[in-house]
Parts: structure tokens; sequence; C-alpha cells
């Protein structure tokens, strides 16, 4: 059965007065029905760019897209922009980092969720639409929600809020849920519920989920496959089993060696990536994480100069990097055993 | 909700007595500290043949010889109940509300003001009116259609409109649409009950000169306001849902970007009841303005400080009004 | 510096204070900040308190860290602010190296700066942007009236050095840094004074991940190289784990577990600790053996933290509480050490052989 979402060479630019930000720059990916899509990066990484790109929400704006998109068949770049329209918070459906922000604080909440609910279906009435809110309401767990339908977004927490913001986007039952950094602003108990719900909501409702964030943790939770992106571009592609268990890619065993963990024997020392992550108007020649790849000189002088392909590891577990896979297998091993030291402080 | 309401109009009820007790302080007060004895006050109310009999007569009708808070409170009274000025047959009854009465002009201030407060009321409000479409018509167009020519273009007549002064425009506008080709001659107010027609012909061109200025300021608030707003995070959520770019810019953004401006209209709108003085002079519209520049050029004391009253009065309730309006739109400030 | 600590800070009333081989920096007794609620038409008068910081004591030995987490409405931050009294506590008492700080007004609090500093959240609203990076790391000197040795700049730019910055930046605006860069000017700047004792308030929590392992690092190397006293204010545990001696958990404004660092991961005894560990998203896939073991047995608290306006009444977190039972309703229970140097606020703490019993005998006179 085809994917639920085929992104093929995505490339999202923008142009400035500074010159052309490259933001995605040749990204591809795919998402199954009823899966999960961990993509994880850092800031720059392109990663909210590319799912703002999948909801056609750059459309207006002077950004330049190639590529594509393709939603269940139909190919969404350069598509009218009503059909997206159409489809966006109908059979695509997106939440984001902060709900108190995202909520437009003027209006109460179920009639935020109605509006959603009717845009989508417009012989409802006004009662349905209104029982609807309750029902998802409900659903994700606000208590009393025929009384709190009617409530205003300042009122309420920030769990809750963003439990409203699962709601309004599910209340069309969604074929695709992006959710981009849902539980950052987050207490540590708050988004272990959040991420539960999105987890029993989407075995409910059959959605395939794409997760966006720059949590290992939290990727690990609810990922089934992990995209890692880096300066607009896919570093490593693969099941979480393989990113986890085999990472292959300089970039991800600096993000896994940089965290701090609470299940491992603590470390004396993190190991950071030094350096900071590239401008996209200038990203580096060749490939985009060589100034900051500890691993760069064992290339033979490719990494500055050529973009390394996407290749297999094994099958279905890609990497961009120009290191063969048998020296990729003995560095990880040689950093997950502890015996890489930092790099001396970071030169400004 | 309602317990801001009521919070509210105490405060405006404080606020009016302290604009009383203010504007009697600098009438009654003021004078005294700047060496004023309580006969040359008086002389001053007396205005026309202050012989010195009048002048005595004045400083007991008006107690200035007592302890000030009685003449404040007589003055409140005047307010409230109208008071009497002069003695026998000179005796004049000003009912109430009296504001006073002016001497010089041999009438109680309140009906002399309450002829000229059609005329501004007009004024004012035809011209809140063309401002607000034009002002936050354009406001929007440029922030949606923002670094295109219609902005630079519209901008930068905006800038002209805050820049010129009324005096100007206006006699520019008379010049042109008035003399030079009579398109709007002779500009007199014709009350609205006579003849409506001629009672917006005469306005418009004093209607266009004040909304010119303002329209232009209210431009510029509308663009800065929606271009803020447009960027907010609830914006990109509408979007997400759907929903048609005209409601997202018109039920999301424009609601939220317009609050603000709301809360400056409502200051402007109370400062020009009080009498949109260059206009009206230029026009030579006998309006509150009018009214107040001549009581100014007089030293006719009553009549300056009944309007200034009056226009305080009119502050302080458009200023209620907008206050109680923004919580009805926004929630957030209910309590 | 860098040999393990094991003693223990002087505990009140344990008698034991003649013993320590640490000198105590910091000790914090029976804190409180409430901020007045009003109510009224007219005349507005008290009718609540936000309590955010209800009674808590703490203790920190030159050299140790000492980490504050809790989630939000905890009262950690408004902690972090009373220790270097950039608020007044409403009552309590609060001894940075000897000196009563607790009401001591701004002029008199002005000199004990120079041995108190603050490292802030964000770096991008704690740097002036109309400062260069010099006039910002400068400032300490000249607010104090200090000229140290071959001049103010020269400092500044050891500072910079110190802190893995080009001392030739010394002219240039924040904006020309990323957001680690602004951070590490930011803890130049707190270094200037050479300070004896740091707050540090959710240090690396706006940063990219890969820069919080630099920060982090450079925190540690300071401090061992400086001999700096921390106290560092997060709600991310796993940070909080790396880089501290000592942990205490806040809830609510109270402290409800103060333990040893590895103590309290490993055998972590209020529930409250439990659940928040339990919270931690682990990154290891379910599907593996490692990340199914980090799953086994794991809490999921229900609702939202209650507000801080109206806690519960005696132990504040039996709403949500998995275990609690009549006791927890009506008797708060006391911090006691249950353990060497742990202390737990609970009448059921976990990990504690009698789980299922009061530890705490409930007091006759109250009512049950």
């Amino acid at each position: 059965m085809a994917p639920l979402l085929e992104v093929q060479d995505l490339r999202i630019h923008f142009p400035t007065d500074d010159g052309l930000v490259k933001s995605v720059d040749g990204v591809s990916f795919s998402v199954e029905r009823g899966s999960t899509l961990g993509i994880v990066g850092e800031s720059g990484s392109g990663k909210s760019v590319t799912s703002l790109g999948i909801m056609g929400l750059h459309l207006g704006t002077s950004a330049r897209i190639t590529g594509q998109i393709k939603l269940d068949g139909e190919e969404l770049v350069g598509a009218d922009p009503d059909r997206v329209r159409e489809l966006r918070g109908g059979k695509m459906a997106m939440i984001f980092q902060d709900p108190l922000s995202s909520l437009h604080p003027y209006f109460k909440i179920g009639d935020q969720i109605t509006e959603a609910y009717r845009i989508h279906h417009p012989g409802a009435t006004k009662k349905q639409a209104r029982q609807r809110a309750i029902d998802m309401l409900g659903r994700v767990g606000i208590s009393r929600p025929s009384v709190q339908v009617d409530a205003y977004p300042h009122q309420f927490s920030g769990g809750m809020r963003q439990r409203v913001m699962i709601a309004m986007a599910l209340s069309n039952d969604p074929e695709l849920l992006i959710a981009d950094e849902p539980t950052t602003a987050l207490d540590v108990t708050v988004q272990a519920q959040i991420l539960d719900l999105i987890r029993d909501l989407q075995a409910e409702f059959g959605s395939a989920v794409i997760i966006i964030t720059h949590d290992l943790g939290v990727v690990a939770e609810l990922a089934d496959d992990i995209l890692v992106m880096y300066a607009g571009r896919v570093a490593e592609y693969g099941t979480a089993v393989d990113i986890f268990g085999q990472p292959s890619h300089p970039y991800t065993w600096g993000l896994l060696a940089s965290m701090p963990r609470i299940d491992r024997e603590r470390t004396a020392r993190l190991v950071p990536i030094p350096g900071t992550p590239p401008s996209l108007i200038r990203v580096p020649s060749g490939c985009p994480f060589h100034p900051r790849c500890r691993y760069a000189s064992q290339t033979g002088g490719r990494s500055e100069n050529e973009v390394p392909p996407l290749r297999e590891v094994t099958p279905g577990h890609l990497s961009a990097c120009h290191l063969t896979a048998a020296q990729r297998a003995e560095f990880w091993a040689e950093l997950s055993a502890g015996k890489v030291r930092e790099d001396t402080r970071e030169p400004a | 909700m309602i317990s801001f309401i009521i919070r509210r109009l105490i405060a405006a009820v404080f606020l009016l007595i302290i604009v009383s007790m203010v504007v009697f302080a600098i009438f009654f007060i003021l004078p005294r500290w700047g060496g004023q004895t309580t006969y040359g006050l008086a002389t001053e109310y007396v205005g026309r043949n202050p012989t010195r009999s009048a002048v005595l007569q004045m400083i007991d009708q008006l107690g200035l010889n007592k302890p000030l808070y009685l003449q404040y409170w007589a003055y409140l009274k005047a307010i409230v109940v109208g008071g009497h000025y002069g003695t026998g047959t000179n005796s004049v009854y000003c009912p109430p509300p009296c504001f006073g009465y002016s001497f010089k002009n041999q009438q109680p201030v309140w009906p002399a003001m309450v002829s000229d407060i059609p005329v501004t009321l007009s004024l004012a409000i035809g011209a809140a009116i063309l401002w607000l479409t034009a002002g936050i018509g354009i406001g929007v167009i440029s922030a949606l259609k923002r670094g295109s020519i219609f902005d630079r273009f519209s901008m930068t007549i905006a800038l002209a409109g805050v820049s010129l002064p009324i005096f100007f425009t206006g006699l520019v506008a008379l010049e042109l649409f008035s003399y030079k080709w009579p398109i709007f001659p002779n500009v007199q107010f014709v009350p609205f009950t006579q003849n409506p027609a001629l009672w917006a012909r005469n306005l418009v061109l004093p209607w266009v000169t004040l909304a010119f200025l303002y329209a232009a300021l209210y431009a510029r608030l509308t663009r800065a306001g929606m271009l803020e707003t447009m960027g907010e995070d609830y914006i990109r959520t509408a979007r997400a849902k759907g929903l048609p770019e005209r409601t997202v810019i018109f039920k999301h953004g424009l609601r939220a970007a317009l609050t603000p401006i709301l809360t400056i209209f409502g200051m402007d709108l109370g400062l020009l009841l009080g009498g949109a003085l260059l206009t009206e002079y230029t026009f030579s519209l006998h309006g509150l303005g009018l009214f107040t520049i001549e009581a100014v050029q007089n030293q006719d004391f009553p009549e300056i400080m009944g309007v200034v009253m009056l226009a305080s009065f009119f502050i302080v309730i458009a200023n209620l009004v907008v206050d109680i309006l923004y919580a009805v739109v926004d929630p957030r400030v209910r309590y | 510096m860098t040999e393990e600590q094991t003693q223990s800070p002087p505990v009140p009333g344990s008698g034991n204070g003649g013993a320590q081989s640490n000198e105590e920096l910091l000790r914090v007794t029976a804190l409180v900040r409430h901020f007045p609620v009003t109510r009224g038409v007219i005349f507005r008068r008290k009718v609540g308190a936000v309590r955010a910081v209800d009674g808590i004591d703490l203790s920190v030995s030159k050299g140790q860290t000492l980490g504050l987490v809790g989630e939000s409405g905890c009262g950690k931050t408004t902690t972090g602010r009373l220790l270097t009294r950039l608020d007044e506590p409403t009552s309590g008492q609060i001894v940075i190296d000897g000196h009563d700080v607790t009401h001591l007004r701004q002029g008199q609090m002005r000199p004990l700066r120079r041995e108190i500093q603050m490292i802030f959240q964000d770096p991008y609203s704690s740097l002036n942007p109309r400062h260069t990076v010099g006039a910002i790391v400068g400032a300490p000197f000249r607010l104090q009236g200090l000229n140290p040795p071959g001049g103010i700049k020269r400092s500044v730019q050891e500072l910079l050095e110190l802190v893995g910055l080009n001392p030739e930046h010394y002219n240039r605006y924040p904006y020309e840094f990323s957001g680690g860069q602004r951070q590490r000017i930011g803890i130049a700047r707190t270094l200037a004074l050479r300070p004896k004792l740091i707050i540090a308030d959710e240090p690396v929590s706006a940063l990219d991940v890969s820069i919080q392992a630099q920060v982090i690092n450079l925190l540690e190397d300071l401090q061992d190289d400086l001999g700096l006293t921390y106290v560092v204010i997060a709600h991310d545990l796993s940070v909080v784990r790396h880089i501290s001696d000592h942990v205490a958990v806040m809830y609510l404004g109270k402290i409800v577990e103060v333990a040893p660092r590895d103590d309290l991961y490993a055998k972590p005894r209020h529930p409250y600790t439990v659940a928040l560990l339990s919270a931690v998203p682990v990154p290891e896939p379910p599907g593996t053996p490692t990340g199914q073991r980090e799953r086994r047995g794991r809490i999921r608290l229900e609702g939202d933290v209650p507000s801080p306006l109206a806690p519960p009444p005696a132990c504040r977190f039996h709403t949500r509480c998995w275990k609690a039972q009549q006791i927890c309703k009506t008797q708060e229970p006391p911090l006691a050490e249950l353990a060497p140097d742990h202390k737990v606020a609970c009448h059921f703490p976990e990990n504690t052989p009698q789980q299922h019993e009061a530890i705490t005998s409930p007091d006759p006179a109250a009512p049950s």
C-alpha cells in the first residue's frame, strides 16, 4: 500500500535581503498510515519549515518550493491553493509548540473548535458542531467538557491548553497529524501525559503522526521512524531501533553523546558538538556538518567538497556521510564506550 | 464583568469630582497664589463696568471671602440646582445645570454652550466615521501588501497628513474647493433638523480636513498593529485549520489589532467633543471650540470654566465607554 | 575539587557541626514568600495570597552544587530571586557566608553582591542589546566602583577567555552572537567580581541540545577552577543530575525531598519525585530491552498542579498521589531524615521498608 505521505527532494528557499535562505534543501521521506515519524533537529535544521511546507502554510509568502509532497497520492506542491486549504485542517492537521499563544485569546475554546469543524463540514449545524467540540474535549481528558467548552484560553493551564489544541486538530479526523514541538513548553509530568494522549489517540483514530522535536527522549517515546535533519538536509533516516541502536552519522552521535541521561551511569563529562549550527544562507560546502565533525579529516577531503549522498547502511536505514559504514561502526563503538574526549573549548 | 463595570463607573464619578476640584482650583485658588486679591478676582468676573459696588456684590455672591470649601460647595451646588447672581433688580437666576454666569455676555454659560454642542458633535462624529473607515481601511491594505507601491505611497501621504497643520490643510481646502471651484460654497453650519442635505454638504470640507489628519494617524497605527498581529501564533493556527484567508485576516487578525486602537479612539473622540478648535476656527463653525477661543479672548472666566468642565466630562465618559468596550472584546481584561 | 565528597552538610539540630570539613556557604531557614491577592470594588482588601514559597530550608556547602527542581508553580524561580535578594522574603532567614541578608536594603546589599551573583535563563533578553560585550561584562566593576589591576578592559578580556570566547570581540554587540555564546557572555559577567555563590536560573534550557552540553561543561570547569558554589534551578532532571551534588525537589512552595544526587535518582522516596523521574522520556525506543526496563513501573500523575493560591491542606501532593490516605489529608508530613542525608516529607515514602504504614505517628490532638 502506498504511504500516506511521500516527500521527495523537497526544497524550500526564502529570498531575503541578506541572501537566499535555504531552510530545506533536498529532503525526502515517507510516512505510512498509522505510523509515527519523528523529525529531530536543532534550531535551523529546517524541521519546522518542512512541516509548514507539508501543510501548505508557506503559500502566499515569498518561499520558493520545489520537489514533491504527495498526500495520499495527491501532489501538493504547485497545487491549487484552495485545494490545499481544503485539506489543511481536514485531512492533515497540525498542533504547535506554545498553546497559549497558539489559541486566539478573544474566542472561547469551544468556538475555536467548532470553527475548525464547520469549515470542513459545511452541512453541520451549530448544535452538531458544538456537540462535536464537547465530545472531543472529553476525549482528550478535559473534565466537565460541556462547561469548559465556553471557557477562554487564558483560564486554562498549559497542559490543558495543549489538550484543547489536540482536540481542535483531531476534530476533523485527520489522516495525518503534525505535532511541532508539542511538549517543549510544558512541565515534564504534563509532557508525559500529552505524549501518552497522542499515542492513545493515534491508536484510536488511526492517524499517522509526524512529531517534530529536539528532544531525543520524546522522539523515542513516540516514533517508529526517525529523520535526523541538519542545516536543511537529511543526515540520517531509519527506524527508531536503527537510529538509537546503531546510529550512523556523526551528528546523530553528537546528539546522543551530548545529552545528559537519567538512565545511564553518570559520565564525568558530556561530549558536546563543538561550534554552532551554520547559517542557512552560507551553508558550508560539501557536507554541511563538516566544520563541526570530529571525523571530517578521515574522509580524504571529500567532506569539504562533495555533498554526501544519502546511502543505505542497512535496508531502510540511510545516512548521508562520506565515511564508510565500517568506519562509522568503529567510531560509534568508541564513542559509546566513552573513549572519546571532548575537544578544546569553543573557538568563538 | 459586572464588578469590572461598576468599578469603572465609580472611578469615572470620582474622576469627574476631582476634575471639578482641579478646575475650581485653577480659577479660584491659583490666581491668589499669583498675587491676585479678592477684589481683583471679582473684577474679572464682573466683566463690563466694574464699578466698585458691582465688584463688591460679586464678592458677596460668589462668596469670595468665605472659606474655600464653601466656595467649592457653592460651585458644585450651582451645577445641580442652579444659582443666583446679582442682587435686587439686577439679580439673575441661572437654572441648572449652572456652570456659572457670564457677566460679559449677560447670560448663563450653559445655554450658550448647548447651542454650540450640535456643531461640534456633527463635526466630530462625522469626521470620526470618515477617518475610521479611511484610516483603518488603508492601514489594513498597507499591512497586507507590505512593501508594495500602495503601501509606500499611502504611508508617505499619511506622513504628510500627520505633519501638516489643520489650519493649513483647511485653508487650502477652502481656497480650492470653496472659492476657486465653488463645489462647496459658503461653508456655514446648517442644523441637521433643518436641512440634512445642506447640513452634510456644508460639513464635507471640515470633515475631510479633520479626518485627513486622524486618518493618517490611524492608518499608520492600524498598519503597525496588523503587522504585529498577523505575525502571532494564533494566526498560524487559524490558517492551519484551513480557514479562508479573509476570515483569518478579519475575524482573527483585525479584531485583535484594533483593540489598542479602540483605546486611542476613545481619547481622540473625547478630546474632539470638547471642541475641534482649529477646524472650527478655520471654517468659522461656531462649535465648542470657537466658544472656547472667544471665551479666552474675552477673558470670560465663567465661560472658560464651563467649557473646561464640559470638555472634561466628554473625555471621562469617552474613556469609560472605551474601557468597557475593550473588556467586552478582550476577555482577559475583565477582572 | 574533583574528588567525590560524601560528607553531609550541617543539619539543623544534629549537633555535628564541628566535624564538617566543608564550611556552609548558604543556609536558608523557614523561607517564606507570599504574594497578596486583593479583591474589592473600591477598597481592595487582601483575600488571600499566592504562597509561592511556603517555608523551605536549604543548605549548601562551599564548592558544592545544589540542584533545585520542580515544575511550574513550585516556587523555585521565586526562591532563586529571594536568594539573590532581587525580592524580599515575607519571613524566614537567608544567611550567606555568615551574613544575614534576609532584610537588607538595597544599599546594604550592594557590597554583598560581589559574593552572590545570578545567571539568567534567557540569553536573548538578559543582555542589553545596546551595550557592547565589553560594557556588559565590565559593568559589575563600574557599578561597584572597583578598578582591578591592569584596568577593567584587561579583566574583561580575561573573563571572555575564561568562558571560551574570543577576547577580541570586546566591542561587538550581543546580536552578533549565537544563543550559546550569549549565555557565555552572561556567565562572564556573573564571574566578573569572582563571586562565591552563583544562583543559576535555568542556565541552559533556552539553548539547543548540542550547545547545552558545551555550557554545562563550562559551568563544571569553572566550578573546579574557581571553587564556585552553585545553586542550579532547573526543570530538566537530566541536566540537574549531571551537575548537582545534592538535589532538592520542590512542590507548591515546599521542599518534598532533598538528598545527595545519586541517592535521589537511584532511590527516590517521595511519590512526587518518583512520578517526576518516571515522566522523563528516555532516549531508548520501547521495543529494546533497555527501553522496556526503563518503562517498567511507570507512574503517570493525573491532572494538573493545583494553584499556589489554594494549595491542598496538609500534604500538598495528596490530591495527585496514588498512595494518599486519610492522614495525608489532615496532617502535614514533616521533612524527616529517613536515610543519612536524605530527607523526605511523606507519610508513606517509596523505597522505604515500611512503605505501607505511616512512618509518622499521628498527632493525638489532630482530628483524623
